[in-house]
């Protein structure tokens, strides 16, 4: 009833190459957008800014990046940790080794040299497919690890190989109080987001999309494999790279490599699966699903432990909500594989009807 | 010379090891085209329910009940299965439609009675050890009935990410039954080194007892996969649905047991592969990386070959050695300044990498890799 397209014309093509075309999903995101920037900062507590908010739009734009590598262009992807690890110490080096960059500037520095190794770790991917080229992309997982652990030139050979964030000034803003860092990384996420969207809209994604759908008739037609893998693995780490560039400035503040381990990696290969493949919609709803339903589920199990008479203790816990989670994954995959994106498309689909269907 | 070949021979033995990991990969990928991640996380659930049954230090006595009746359950059903030959048609409405049921019912009352009986004492290593098989094969079942069945035919990465949901649910599930501590397990495997070819090397080659023991028990085990695969009528099921799946369901295959089987028998290497690094390392949770070391060789041998598993892991295991003795050696001599240590981290994986872009298939892998 009101989520009806009848009586939109499109009359131009701008109309028509619009991103939301439907009156109703454009007004929806940007009240969404706009409660983001402007009603979020007023109600919510510095805990949800902090450890929920922040890292979940972090989380999220790493997961665009990757989607765009597995989601869009086909190619799994096992080293997503590793080249976040490569977006947060390229920035960080470039933050103190020339302090007169400005912050938003080393922090885009680290996702070009994210991407460029990112292009140097798709080569691969020109000979091999599938389980073999993930498993060649946990490669660059180990060797960027040890690189970063074992080599102290990248952490200014810090003894504890722990590293802190330098202070966070934006074009003399200075980045501080939890409410203005939200503020900083919502910004960047819903540029980086409309850029992302943009692009796969546009002959780039469509190449992109050629190739995963079926990459010998997309070279038959006319489109280059090797530029159009390699031009994903570039933008993918790019976005990856600055995401951890983020995730260790505005998030940790201080990190080592462990940060960025191979458990990244497989929670951002959860987020855009479980959020769903190739959409961009999906990578927000896999990432909050990803962060928050362990912390949910520490929080939520003790007390349901009670009601049935079990005390779990701490270790117990973390286990049984590890346990949980490995089920509840399991769960969604059977129930819809495609991701919530693709619930959220059902939905709408009924909602065209509603409340009065056939 | 001496020194050397100590180091090459330690690398074989821990390859050997590898090749444990790698081979029950192996054998689901080509039963099942199922990537499983889930095979480290399967070591770990098998050792730590191994050495909790023998030496009790954390499971109270419910568990043991517990186990008892799921053992004797598994065992009634297989009784079950011998006698009866294999499935016959039931007309529905018939009572044998609950035989399996029952049998696994009645058969678990009595198990959980007598491990009552039995208190929460421990078992000899002749019953734990069929135990932990029991509840490889247990887990197999849940796996094919929960997981695999609901997802039949869908793509291989939605596969491949179900196995890590298996992989957290396992890890949890398993350390709060049986508990998170590193637990040492004696098997009655020795750990003392012993000097190889004192005649010829001045000193002879010092090798621990367990790396022998432990390649013995893999080239019996390696040696039992292949009788099973060539000369059993299951093996030559098996067989059939690795090469074609379609083929084999039309022939009158049954797949979903075939792949109850093969995830019972990769259990079973799963527990060996406990049984060999437990006695080394203790069992604990770092065992379940063992299925990230377990890729690479993988790659090298091809997923779909045993002889490959067998080969990636012996390279894998003495390149990884010899690299991390003699490369920081060898940067210093070229490039004038030493490399940090603790390649062996990801050695492996490079060498996969380079090797990858010669051969995409792997020493002895099928060429199913489509060029592009």
């Amino acid at each position: 009833m009101f989520y009806r397209e009848a009586g939109q014309f499109k009359i131009s093509y701008s109309a028509d190459m619009a991103i939301f075309p439907i009156a109703q999903d454009r007004i929806a995101v940007l009240a969404i957008v706009a409660a983001a920037f402007l009603l979020m900062p007023f109600v919510a507590t510095e805990y949800f800014l902090n450890s929920i908010m922040v890292p979940t739009l972090i989380l999220a734009l790493a997961a665009v990046g990757l989607n765009i590598l597995v989601g869009y262009c086909g190619q799994v992807s096992l080293g997503s940790g590793a080249f976040m690890a490569i977006g947060a110490y390229a920035a960080y080096n470039f933050a103190i080794r020339v302090p007169e960059l400005p912050l938003l500037v080393s922090i885009l520095l680290g996702g070009v040299v994210s991407a460029m190794v990112g292009v140097f770790f798709g080569i691969p991917s020109l000979r091999i497919k599938g389980f073999y080229l993930a498993v060649a992309t946990l490669a660059a997982q180990f060797f960027f690890d040890w690189l970063f652990l074992r080599a102290g030139w990248f952490t200014n050979y810090t003894p504890s190989g722990s590293v802190n964030a330098p202070r966070l000034d934006v074009f003399g803003w200075t980045v501080n109080t939890p409410v203005e860092r939200y503020i900083f990384v919502l910004g960047l996420v819903c540029v980086f987001t409309l850029l992302a969207k943009n692009l796969v809209r546009g002959h780039v994604g469509r190449q992109w999309m050629a190739i995963r759908d079926m990459d010998i008739a997309a070279e038959i037609i006319g489109i280059r494999p090797m530029y159009a893998k390699l031009s994903a693995f570039a933008v993918s780490s790019f976005f990856v790279g600055v995401a951890g560039a983020l995730w260790a400035f505005v998030h940790l503040g201080s990190w080592e490599p462990l940060a960025f381990s191979i458990d990244r990696s497989f929670q951002l290969l959860f987020a855009i699966i479980i959020g769903g493949l190739g959409s961009i919609l999906g990578c927000f709803l896999g990432a909050a699903f990803m962060w928050i339903l362990p912390i949910f589920l520490d929080i939520a199990l003790p007390p349901l432990g009670e009601l049935v008479g079990w005390t779990m203790d701490k270790a117990t816990v973390s286990h049984f909500s590890v346990m949980i989670f490995g089920a509840l994954i399991i769960f969604f995959l059977i129930v819809e594989p495609h991701g919530l994106a693709r619930l959220w498309s059902i939905v709408k689909e009924k909602l065209r009807l509603w409340p009065f269907p056939y | 010379m001496g020194f050397f070949l100590e180091v090459l021979i330690g690398g074989l033995l821990t390859g050997v090891l590898y090749s444990l990991v790698a081979l029950g990969f192996v054998l689901i990928f080509k039963a099942s085209g199922v990537f499983n991640f889930a095979q480290g996380a399967m070591v770990l659930m098998a050792g730590l329910a191994l050495v909790q049954l023998i030496q009790p230090t954390y499971i109270g006595l419910w568990h043991f009940v517990g186990i008892g009746a799921l053992v004797a359950a598994v065992a009634g059903l297989l009784v079950l299965r011998v006698l009866r030959g294999g499935t016959f048609a039931v007309v529905k409405g018939d009572w044998r439609v609950h035989l399996p049921m029952l049998v696994a019912v009645g058969a678990g009352l009595v198990g959980g009675l007598l491990a009552l009986a039995g208190g929460a004492k421990g078992w000899p290593l002749w019953l734990a050890i069929p135990a932990a098989i029991a509840v490889m094969v247990a887990v197999a079942w849940v796996v094919e009935r929960w997981v695999l069945r609901p997802l039949v035919n869908q793509e291989g990465i939605i596969l491949f990410m179900a196995t890590l949901g298996i992989t957290f649910f396992i890890d949890g599930f398993s350390q709060t039954i049986f508990g998170s501590n590193v637990y040492p397990l004696n098997v009655g495997l020795s750990k003392d080194p012993v000097f190889l070819l004192e005649s010829v090397f001045d000193g002879g080659i010092l090798v621990n007892q367990l790396d022998i023991s432990g390649a013995i028990i893999a080239g019996v085990l390696v040696a039992g996969l292949a009788v099973f695969f060539q000369k059993t009528r299951i093996g030559r099921a098996l067989r059939a649905v690795a090469d074609d799946h379609a083929a084999a369901q039309s022939v009158g295959i049954p797949l979903n047991w075939i792949w109850f089987i093969v995830w019972s028998v990769a259990g079973i290497v799963a527990l060996v592969a406990a049984i060999v690094w437990g006695s080394k390392l203790g069992i604990q949770f770092s065992l379940t990386f063992l299925a990230l070391k377990a890729l690479p060789v993988l790659i090298l041998g091809g997923f779909t070959s045993v002889p490959g598993a067998i080969v990636g892991g012996l390279l894998i295991g003495a390149g990884e050695k010899l690299a991390e003795v003699y490369f920081p050696a060898l940067t210093k001599y070229v490039l004038g300044t030493a490399m940090p240590g603790g390649i062996e981290y990801w050695f492996a994986y490079v060498l996969a990498l380079v090797f990858l872009l010669f051969r995409p298939q792997g020493l002895f892998g099928e060429r199913i890799i489509e060029r592009v």
